[in-house]
């Protein structure tokens, strides 16, 4: 088992929000100096200006608000307290009911980033995360809020639930207070309930249908951001939309990949959609769905994707430099490295690999582990132990305790399952680069020869050779094979033949992304024209109109 | 909360016929995939596939997500069965997708501990370690129709990536079929699959094997060149 703390506290652990989570644990907010009535003037204006730009639908402004002015009041002054209570707020913004709700959503938010939530505090959490998206699904709301926002809720709330599982699972020192209050709110982030609003969220807002509807060119969505421009509200569709991310996440802490990325499904992540508009969202997405191809061994499409987003993150990294979720990036950053180490130790694919940048830091991060898991020992073992600890979801179990003395802690359980089942994977796989060192220099060779050089015996080498086309044939979401070979051979009743496999270069691909390029490129400059910046919320437009001059 | 909603879906008491059962479960999971009072339903879908040699993972994942989420209501035998399921359903990882879904205590019980060996046998290509202990513990895996066949079609599917031409008994081992019956098993693959056989030089019998991308990677070649009309329809709109 790795060394790594496995523990709920530890720092910024998941993608969510701003600064690190709970490693200040002070007393959860009720110091002597906070008074929850207290509402400074800085902030009074703060929730009437909100309030104000919410009701007039203007994206843009709401937007800074919350990604700007949010922040700076928070470091300025509620660096270790909670904001002021929402009841202290209310009368500012009309009793505003939505609105009311949008702030405590926020406040927990906060909360939880800062402080360490007591138990009544996560449940209250829950209620205003129910109350929030049951009005949403009643569809009574007409607002338009910005992508980050509807996604950080989205991831707020998975972390949360996490979070609380975690937090259920140390049963050991639980209050006695406390395990009456989990008894007594025993549907409080219960699994089915977290679930199930996720789903219904994406049943609702039809999000599926849409995105169908969107590819026969019937209906606008990716194109427009999921932004509504004919007054109608974004909320729905876009936490819909986002929901399906969201599921792909929490059946990745459940350990269900086959599930989590059957929900993804209707997002084509190898197009350009909403959930690149949010660098958070489309890092979530491609962590948990390279996770998830990795445990069902289909390396190729884990390492490229990893790939792709690592070359992201290099190039948008200085752009995001001031942005709150800055740290988070790092961090997933890291761990996808770790994980694309991991990938290609078992699957040495380099070729998918950028060589410029990727490859180089990965050889600076892991170059020399990388040698050493090749090796048949137990220290590779220990390598891949102590990379896939670092680099995992944070598992969870997701059943309610028995409340029966002793009481155990069981929250490293769903971790400790994982990750047996991983190593016992590679174990499965240890003798195969051997043999890839031997097929990588002959083009023929004799069963016989070969078992030799390797010391085993014919039929042993038989069942390696066996395996070796097992483990790197996997099979598609279709049912189909495909082949994630590095060497291709072939035997011949006793002899092994080797075909010499360079990837002939593609160039049909090239000319079309940059057919597809110099079109983006062309209508960036059209908007420039127009003036087309002005009405888009997110300066989408702008990035990828930066992002074409830059290549 | 969740429950609430569960409730819209009616769920008929009496067991309907066979074939239904199918149909029903499949759009119970589509109305809805969490839902706790579908449980029964899945059961006995399980056995339904167990007795008519049909499959659904999902069905399945479904259902060690209900047991995951409430402990008490899990059926080891059932589990079982699953996880049979799931080794006939071999090159797919279907096996590994149902343990990562089961707790390591569980895991523990005799026939799944049976039953991991199983699968790392056939995982690692070791035929005759796999039918040997098969033979052991026949009482669990007998039990599931069509078992034999299915691990048979497994070990022909890898033989196949691997070999142009494979040794008689090189075969006979991962197929479990020898002498007369193997001759008989022979005939058949050459009269529908597009097996040959052949001499090889004095020492037995070889056997051709069909010819696909992975037995001749020369076949691969081709396809690389060409581009997918899913790329193609990226510029569709600009050319338009």
């Amino acid at each position: 088992m790795a060394s790594y703390d496995y523990d709920d506290s530890r720092a910024g652990y998941e993608e969510s929000s701003a600064t690190q989570r709970g490693s200040q644990t002070p007393s959860s907010g009720q110091d002597l100096g906070y008074d929850p009535n207290y509402v400074p003037d800085s902030v009074k204006s703060f929730v009437v200006h909100l309030y104000r730009h919410i009701r007039e639908k203007n994206v843009y402004e709401i937007h800074q608000m919350y990604e700007t002015s949010f922040q700076t009041l928070s470091e300025r002054l509620f660096k270790d307290t909670p904001w002021p209570s929402v009841d202290a707020v209310a009368p500012c913004v009309d009793n505003d009911h939505v609105f009311c709700l949008l702030y405590r959503e926020m406040w927990f938010r906060h909360l939880y980033a800062r402080l360490t939530p007591t138990l009544k505090q996560r449940i209250d959490s829950w209620d205003n995360y129910i109350s929030l998206f049951q009005v949403v699904l009643h569809g009574v709301v007409n607002m338009q809020l910005p992508n980050q926002w509807l996604w950080d809720m989205v991831d707020e709330f998975v972390y949360q639930f996490q979070s609380f599982c975690q937090y259920r699972a140390k049963m050991k020192n639980k209050t006695d207070q406390e395990i009456a209050l989990l008894k007594q709110f025993d549907q409080a982030w219960n699994v089915y309930g977290v679930l199930n609003f996720l789903q219904a969220l994406v049943e609702k807002s039809m999000i599926i249908q849409i995105l169908e509807r969107e590819k026969e060119g019937l209906e606008q969505f990716t194109s427009l951001d999921g932004y509504d421009y004919n007054g109608g509200s974004n909320v729905l569709k876009v936490l819909g939309y986002f929901s399906m991310v969201g599921l792909l996440r929490v059946h990745c802490l459940l350990g269900d990949y086959h599930t989590g990325l059957k929900r993804l499904l209707p997002i084509d992540i190898s197009q350009q959609g909403v959930y690149y508009t949010v660098i958070g969202c489309h890092i979530t997405t491609i962590y948990h769905y390279g996770f998830a191809n990795l445990m069902l061994r289909r390396y190729t499409d884990a390492i490229r994707e990893f790939n792709k987003i690592l070359l992201y993150i290099h190039r948008a990294k200085n752009y995001h430099h001031k942005s709150p979720q800055f740290e988070q990036i790092l961090k997933k950053n890291e761990q996808m490295y770790a994980l694309l180490a991991i990938c290609l130790s078992l699957c040495p694919q380099m070729k998918l690999v950028d060589e410029v940048t990727v490859n180089a830091q990965l050889r600076e991060k892991y170059g020399e582990k990388m040698i050493r898991m090749q090796r048949y020992d137990d220290e590779a073992f220990a390598i891949y132990d102590e990379l896939f600890s670092y680099a995992c979801p944070k598992f969870i179990t997701p059943s309610a305790p028995s409340f029966e003395e002793p009481l155990v802690n069981y929250n490293q359980d769903a971790y400790r399952l994982q990750l047996k089942l991983f190593l016992y994977e590679v174990k499965q796989q240890q003798l195969l680069s051997g043999v890839r060192t031997f097929l990588k220099v002959y083009s023929t060779i004799s069963l016989g020869k070969l078992a030799s050089y390797m010391e085993v015996d014919e039929p042993t080498l038989r069942t390696i050779l066996m395996t070796y086309k097992h483990k790197t044939h996997a099979v598609d979401s279709d049912g189909k094979i495909i082949s994630n070979a590095d060497v291709d051979f072939y035997i011949d009743d006793d002899m092994i033949f080797v075909v010499d496999s360079k990837s002939a270069k593609k160039y049909g691909d090239y000319f079309l992304r940059q057919i597809v390029k110099f079109e983006g490129l062309m209508n960036s400059l059209d908007a420039v024209k127009l003036g087309g910046f002005t009405n888009n919320p997110d300066g989408v437009k702008l990035k990828g109109f930066v992002n074409n001059l830059d290549k | 909360m969740g429950r609430e909603r569960d409730a819209v879906v009616p769920v008929p008491k009496q067991a309907p016929p066979q074939q239904q059962v199918s149909q029903m479960v499949e759009q119970l999971l589509a109305v809805n995939p969490y839902n706790p009072e579908i449980l029964s339903e899945l059961e006995n879908y399980v056995n339904e596939q167990v007795s008519s040699q049909t499959y659904s993972l999902d069905a399945n994942l479904c259902l060690l997500r209900l047991y995951q989420f409430e402990p008490e209501r899990m059926s080891t035998q059932i589990v079982a069965r699953i996880l049979v399921k799931a080794l006939m359903a071999m090159p797919a990882p279907d096996f590994s997708l149902c343990l990562f879904l089961i707790p390591e205590r569980v895991q523990m019980d005799e026939q799944f501990k049976t039953l991991i060996v199983l699968s790392h046998y056939l995982e690692t290509g070791r035929f005759r370690q796999f039918w040997d202990e098969a033979a052991k513990s026949c009482h669990i895996v007998e039990a599931v129709l069509g078992f034999e066949q299915a691990i048979q079609a497994y070990a022909i599917h890898v033989l196949s990536l691997l070999y142009q031409k494979v040794p008689r008994s090189v075969l006979a081992e991962a197929i479990n079929i020898e002498g007369l019956s193997l001759d008989k098993f022979l005939e058949h693959q050459v009269a529908n699959s597009g097996w040959l056989l052949e001499k090889s030089h004095g020492k037995g019998q070889l056997i051709v094997l069909p010819r696909s991308e992975f037995n001749h990677p020369t076949l691969k070649k081709n396809a690389a060149d060409a581009i997918p009309v899913e790329h193609v329809t990226r510029i569709f709109p600009i050319l338009g």
